[in-house]
């Protein structure tokens, strides 16, 4: 062989390999994948490490604590500052505890209520079985401080320095307490009692895939009721009690409003409630640190808990749908869940929204007679005497102003996270098996493990500058989109997979047999088969959008304002009515916009939330 | 001799440790009807999937109709839509939000055909599967049986010179898979395409091929006709995998000349050159029976018999040592009865038991 064709076929080994490569990233999923990787690292991962390199990084308002530093020098003085430091105690400490004690024990009590309640639902004999499921996912639809809202308006005391009498105090005359008014316990209920839907949900849906024949098997061979409960169902629904889990906790974790409402009012600070604090006066070395110790904290719960019970091991797959042979006879028992259960879906569902209706009819803050009935709040012009002088929402540009940008930003948001959720779920599913898939799952699982006001928090020190190309978007419009879309895209795109799950890989194939090129085979096959799952993401993200607070109530301004933060405005201003009245006008924007989104394409709010988890 | 279509040359597929085809090497011609015929995990799908271009090879080249389509050296690989075949999935795959006309004439949209073409070419079409009038329906409002002739439809629509078939014929019940197996021999005959069918159904292949390909771990066993791969099966694994009742393989010695001592007894086989440890390879129809005492004829016990019509099936035993026989027609015989068994010569394949290969077909 000579030298001449040697070089050639070294040449044209070259050639193939380039070939071959520039095949491989020419595949639908591969090209995809490797676009979601990028987006990922702009919105997660890089957003990440700039917060933390500003919590090392001397800024102009360190200059006058630390002389001898220049702009730019890296620094421990924040970090220790915030954990070794005189003031460690209050600015960290304290709250984390705080944090961590609210999560724990609205986690708790969200457990006891959503998973009795599925038990009652699918396991025995009680009746109003539709009712019950209906109410139960009231809460969804409702701003996840609504409660506390509603809290505040009965239980506020004049034990409290400064405050007014709530509905209870003026009809009986007693102040209550303190821990009855604010703090610790009243958070941990009103969240409690919000959060118990995704138990309720989660764990019936579990309840309702055991094939009964398991349990029969457990039966047949001996074993006791309790036996069977606790080693044949109990370990069934475990997965479902752990999503639930992690869910709930992080959630909480993250939660601004409740804390915001019945906590800071008597110096009871959260995590979430400081990092706003210090983020308000600009403090944003002491304000980054709190927000990674709040991530830290929420991701090693999660990570334990998954270790623990081992949360991709799914037990769904196994049995199928049963059928439920009988159910459990409640017999003397039954008039007292009835009630139990009345009591409880009364006071979460119904008497929350009923106060807070009621509150926004009363013309100054702590009396409740007719005698004080108004609809100032609702129609009334403005009068310098009330509310700092705004007219009642119904005549307020600026409320016309929050809720079109609440469901502008919400339609958005939930456009282009449907949007991302299937092409996530394409590039997922099929490249499963394959390396890249894993890495496009997991980055797309990392939003998760972030709670949203310290998501909120990453966003402000990325987008304060121009970066990477991208203009600065702070007090921008898109950056609250942004944001909405990032922090939601774990559950886009676990919407994106199980709907793309359900389309066979091969009608795809048969699409490519027949000379469809990509694009083709996405707009008419692959698109129009999935369609149901993107209205069921759509509709779940606009109802989390709409009703969002932590997320955002750090990168609102005036301009960008929506009905959530304008909520939080007016309880910080003291015009309670007010808030009220803009939470109630949000609930009813959620229903009309579920009631159309619904109509489209038999997409609906329960399936989105089923497939999410 | 007709020049080949598919030429498949030393192509492997691995899917992590396993390896699913194994430096393969085959060529079809034009107009055949081959059936790659194995257990689940030989590796057929596979190949089929590696021709139609769904799967890409590690290794090897594929040529169609002259056209390379893959090429490891050359870093080719068209998509499966540039190589002129056409497929149906074991499980239909049409598309449930399309009419049975949009599923049919989808392909023929992406080439951009008029419509009165298109029309033509569906009424064409459904005609050819009998299922003429059903353009408008949707596939789940049809039978199994009718989405698998519309699926076949829809392919003969775009006329594509390869057709490449999936264990069409697995989900449909007992009954229609002999209806559609006539069918689909008629339309192969019709239309002279070359096709590439993939079945485990041994019965299938013998009923339709014009060549099986035997496959076993990712490597062809024997390439032949149907009557080659049933009476001259060239591997141990092969003459077991075809025919039913199962063929009787013995294990024996060579003892002579033309002679092979098998458990007590001898039987007469053309030894040639062989000595040593061999297997015997005896279809159960190649055994005659006799009720009486014969020369050269071998005393079993019927163990079981087990008429089914149009022939039965005698289990005969001697001591341990088992033969299942078939008789045509019903047979007089009853179990626990004595019989003789004698053996033909010219019928029985001769295997090394080392090599499981072919030593001497009878």
């Amino acid at each position: 062989m000579s030298t001449y064709s040697l070089a050639e076929a070294q040449d044209s080994l070259w050639l193939a390999r380039l070939r071959r490569f520039f095949r491989w990233l020419t595949t639908p999923y591969v090209f995809l994948s490797l676009i979601m990787v990028v987006v990922m690292f702009y919105l997660v991962i890089i957003p990440l490490w700039s917060m933390f390199v500003t919590t090392i990084t001397v800024s102009e308002l360190d200059l006058r604590v630390i002389p001898e530093a220049s702009l730019g020098d890296m620094t421990s003085y924040h970090w220790r500052r915030m954990l070794i430091g005189q003031i460690a105690k209050i600015m960290t400490y304290e709250p984390l505890v705080n944090s961590l004690v609210i999560s724990l024990g609205a986690t708790f009590l969200a457990l006891i209520m959503g998973g009795g309640m599925a038990w009652l639902v699918v396991r025995t004999d009680i009746p109003g079985k539709e009712i019950i499921h209906m109410l139960a996912t009231v809460p969804y639809i409702m701003p996840s401080w609504t409660i506390s809202l509603a809290w505040k308006v009965i239980f506020k005391s004049t034990s409290v320095s400064g405050g007014v009498p709530g509905l209870l105090q003026f009809f009986t005359g007693i102040a209550p307490p303190i821990w009855l008014s604010n703090g610790a316990l009243p958070i941990i209920i009103a969240c409690g009692l919000h959060y118990y839907t995704f138990y309720f949900l989660f764990v019936s849906a579990a309840l309702l895939s055991i094939d009964s024949s398991l349990e029969e098997a457990g039966d047949l061979a001996g074993a006791s009721r309790g036996r069977i409960l606790r080693k044949i169902t109990f370990p069934l629904v475990l997965p479902a009690i752990a999503s639930g889990f992690i869910m709930t906790f992080s959630k909480t974790m993250g939660t601004f409003g409740g804390p915001n409402v019945l906590g800071v009012p008597v110096g009871y600070y959260t995590l979430s409630t400081m990092l706003r604090s210090n983020m308000g006066i600009g403090n944003y070395g002491d304000g980054f640190v709190t927000a990674i110790v709040l991530i830290l904290f929420s991701m090693t719960t999660v990570m334990i808990n998954q270790k623990l019970i081992g949360t991709r091991r799914s037990y769904e797959t196994i049995g199928g749908r049963g059928f439920m042979a009988q159910k459990m006879k409640l017999r003397g028992w039954r008039p007292v869940f009835i009630v139990l259960i009345v009591i409880v879906q009364f006071s979460i569902a119904i008497l929350p929204l009923a106060v807070l209706i009621y509150s926004t009819f009363m013309l100054r803050s702590g009396n409740y007679s007719l005698s004080n009935f108004t609809l100032h709040h609702w129609i009334g012009q403005s009068d310098l005497s009330i509310n700092q002088g705004d007219p009642g929402i119904l005549l307020n540009k600026a409320i016309y102003r929050a809720a079109w940008n609440s469901i502008r930003l919400s339609l958005w948001a939930s456009f282009i996270g449907g949007v991302i959720g299937v092409i996530l779920g394409y590039a997922i599913v099929k490249g499963r098996g394959t390396r890249l898939s894993k890495i496009v799952e997991q980055l797309a699982f990392i939003p998760y493990l972030i709670p949203g006001i310290a998501f909120g928090a990453v966003y402000i020190s990325m987008f304060t500058k121009s970066f990477f190309g991208l203009p600065p978007l702070y007090g921008t419009f898109a950056l609250l989109v942004v944001v909405s879309v990032a922090k939601h895209i774990p559950h886009s795109s676990r919407t994106g997979v199980s709907s793309m799950m359900q389309v066979g890989s091969e009608l795809e194939e048969a699409a490519a047999i027949s000379g469809a090129n990509a694009w083709q085979r996405f707009k008419r096959i692959i698109f129009p088969l999935t369609s149901p799952g993107f209205v069921s993401a759509f509709l779940l993200n606009f109802i989390t959008t709409m009703r969002e607070l932590s997320l955002i109530i750090l990168l609102v301004t005036p301009a960008t304002a929506v009905l959530s933060s304008m909520t939080m405005r007016y309880i910080e201003n003291g015009n309670e009515q007010q808030a009220n009245a803009v939470i109630i006008v949000l609930i009813v924007l959620v229903l009309i916009g579920n009631a159309i989104i619904s109509r489209f394409r038999g997409g609906s709010l329960k399936k989105g939330l089923e497939s999410s988890k | 001799m007709p020049k080949p279509t598919i030429i498949i040359e030393n192509v492997t597929k691995t899917f992590g440790d396993v390896v699913a085809v194994d430096d393969l090497s085959l060529e079809i011609d034009s107009g055949q009807f081959i059936t790659l015929l194995g257990p689940s995990g030989c590796g057929k799908t596979t190949l089929l999937r590696c021709i139609s271009g769904l799967e890409e090879p590690d290794n090897g080249e594929i040529v169609i109709a002259d056209k390379i389509v893959f090429s490891r050296k050359k870093g080719i690989s068209l998509p499966p839509g540039q190589r002129d075949l056409g497929l149906v999935f074991q499980n239909y795959a049409l598309w449930p939000h399309m009419t049975v006309y949009k599923n049919i004439t989808f392909a023929l949209e992406i080439q951009k055909m008029s419509k009165e073409d298109m029309d033509q070419r569906v009424k064409e079409s459904l005609a050819q599967v009998q299922m003429d009038g059903y353009e408008e329906r949707y596939p789940r409002e049809m039978s199994g049986g009718q989405q698998q002739r519309i699926a076949l439809a829809r392919m003969l629509a775009y006329r594509p010179s390869v057709f490449l078939l999936d264990e069409p014929l697995s989900n449909l019940d007992a009954r229609l898979r002999i209806d559609m197996r006539t069918e689909l021999k008629r339309l192969h005959h019709d239309s002279k395409a070359t096709t590439v069918y993939v079945t485990h159904d041994q019965l299938e292949a013998m009923t339709m091929s014009t060549k099986i390909a035997v496959m076993k771990l990712g490597v062809v066993q024997q390439f032949d006709t149907p009557n080659q791969v049933y009476h001259y099966p060239s591997k141990l694994f092969v003459a077991d995998f075809i025919g039913n009742p199962k063929i009787n393989l013995l294990e024996g010695r060579v003892s002579g000349k033309d002679l092979v001592q098998v458990g007590k007894f001898h039987v007469p086989v053309n030894t040639k050159d062989a000595s040593g440890e061999v297997v015997l390879g005896i279809r159960p129809e190649d055994i005659e029976i006799s009720l009486e005492p014969v020369e050269h004829g071998e005393e079993f016990i019927a163990y079981s018999v087990l008429p089914s019509g149009a022939d039965t099936t005698i289990i005969a035993r001697q001591g341990e040592f088992e033969l299942s026989v078939k008789e045509i027609g019903v047979s007089s015989i009853e179990m626990d009865q004595k019989i003789w068994l004698c053996f033909r010569k010219d019928t029985i394949n001769l295997y090394d038991k080392q090599t499981e290969n072919l030593i001497n077909a009878g």
